[in-house]
């Protein structure tokens, strides 16, 4: 069975959002990213805001950024296909940028994707024109920062799609 | 009570707050104003223009956040009552104009309009404190002490609905600044300089 060379590391991300200035991830936690918000929580430069249901990420960013700080939304797939409205009206009408952390859910490399989730995630994101990056482990990580270049470029929400088909952050 | 003149008895109170309204009945509101350049509308997505307030709220400490929600709003979100509740805002005042119908789509009914205790939700949520009033003389006499307290205060009040039956397409509609100005004015306002 052939393996990633390497592995996406909690580690690396917060280290792209230390580097890009992050101030506050809103969040609703999944399978792919659970080690992720134990580590975003002990950090001291980042205010991690829970939220209940995803599309209230979008707009709680849009009201951080007007006060200018420089939020994330660290979210899954499925969650961000619930939050089109929100994608639309609170992200790209807000000409503000910001940077979608997305879990791919179903993610494989070969592609045959039984989980729906997945098939329909680029879709979805091509449907909005929203650019995205897909992360795979630690040699991926600077297509983070590209995103944030991206965002604040052009003032328009950018996806780092996080496609970590092994093992998630599950450890 | 009417939602015009809760709005005049809020503005003898409202000092420097940010303002933010939704729903038909918000739209009082701008006739009520004397600091425009501290009214943010930040609707644009369904139910989510709390959310968006909340991030004001987290992200101005220093500011007093006022948001006059709608509970056909409120319903399509409520979930963020918990969320507002998890970050305890000590700056963010959550008033909901209960007209119990969509006053803007013919005055259907929301979902158990008579009988949602709006104010005992938001304080088993976790909010600092709720309160409901059903009359303006109440509201008028309470709302300068409850505008003192540490947030996050919840405000329910019961407003008579003003239905709109004309097709969206025919109705008067009156100018407003854009997102980008409302956005601009208020960074100005607040003294915010990005990039």
């Amino acid at each position: 069975m052939v393996q990633q060379a390497a592995l996406l590391s909690p580690e690396a991300l917060v280290a792209e959002f230390k580097k890009n200035g992050v101030t506050h991830i809103i969040t609703i936690p999944d399978s792919e990213t659970n080690y992720l918000y134990e580590l975003m929580r002990v950090q001291p430069w980042l205010d991690v805001i829970p939220a209940s249901r995803e599309g209230e990420t979008m707009a709680i960013a849009m009201g951080l950024s007007i006060a200018g700080k420089t939020p994330v939304c660290l979210i899954q797939n499925t969650g961000m296909m619930e939050s089109g409205d929100s994608i639309r009206g609170m992200g790209l009408d807000s000409g503000l940028p910001l940077v979608l952390v997305v879990g791919y859910r179903g993610w494989t490399r070969h592609g045959i994707t039984p989980d729906s989730a997945a098939r329909y995630t680029e879709p979805f994101l091509q449907a909005f024109g929203l650019k995205y990056y897909l992360v795979e482990h630690d040699g991926d990580a600077d297509r983070i920062s590209l995103a944030f270049q991206d965002a604040r470029a052009t003032n328009r929400p950018v996806v780092v799609l996080v496609g970590d088909e092994y093992h998630g952050f599950n450890r | 009570m009417n939602a015009a003149d809760a709005f005049r008895a809020f503005q003898k109170h409202r000092e420097k707050a940010i303002v933010i309204v939704s729903g038909t009945s918000g739209r009082h509101w701008r006739g009520v104003s004397t600091n425009e350049k501290r009214d943010a509308a930040l609707g644009g997505a369904m139910g989510h223009t709390t959310s968006a307030c909340l991030g004001l709220a987290l992200g101005l400490p220093g500011e007093k956040v006022c948001l006059f929600d709608s509970e056909g709003a409120l319903q399509m979100n409520l979930g963020i009552l918990t969320t507002i509740a998890g970050k305890q805002p000590k700056n963010f005042f959550h008033f909901l104009m209960d007209n119990e119908c969509y006053a803007t789509t013919g005055g259907q009914p929301v979902p158990n309009a008579q009988n949602v205790d709006y104010a005992g939700l938001a304080k088993s949520a976790g909010y600092a404190a709720a309160y409901h009033f059903d009359n303006l003389e109440d509201f008028s006499t309470n709302v300068g002490q409850i505008l003192k307290q540490q947030g996050p205060v919840f405000i329910s009040m019961k407003v008579k609905p003003e239905v709109e039956n004309e097709p969206i397409g025919r109705r008067q509609r009156v100018a407003a600044r854009s997102r980008a100005e409302v956005i601009h004015d208020l960074r100005q306002e607040i003294g915010i300089k990005v990039g």
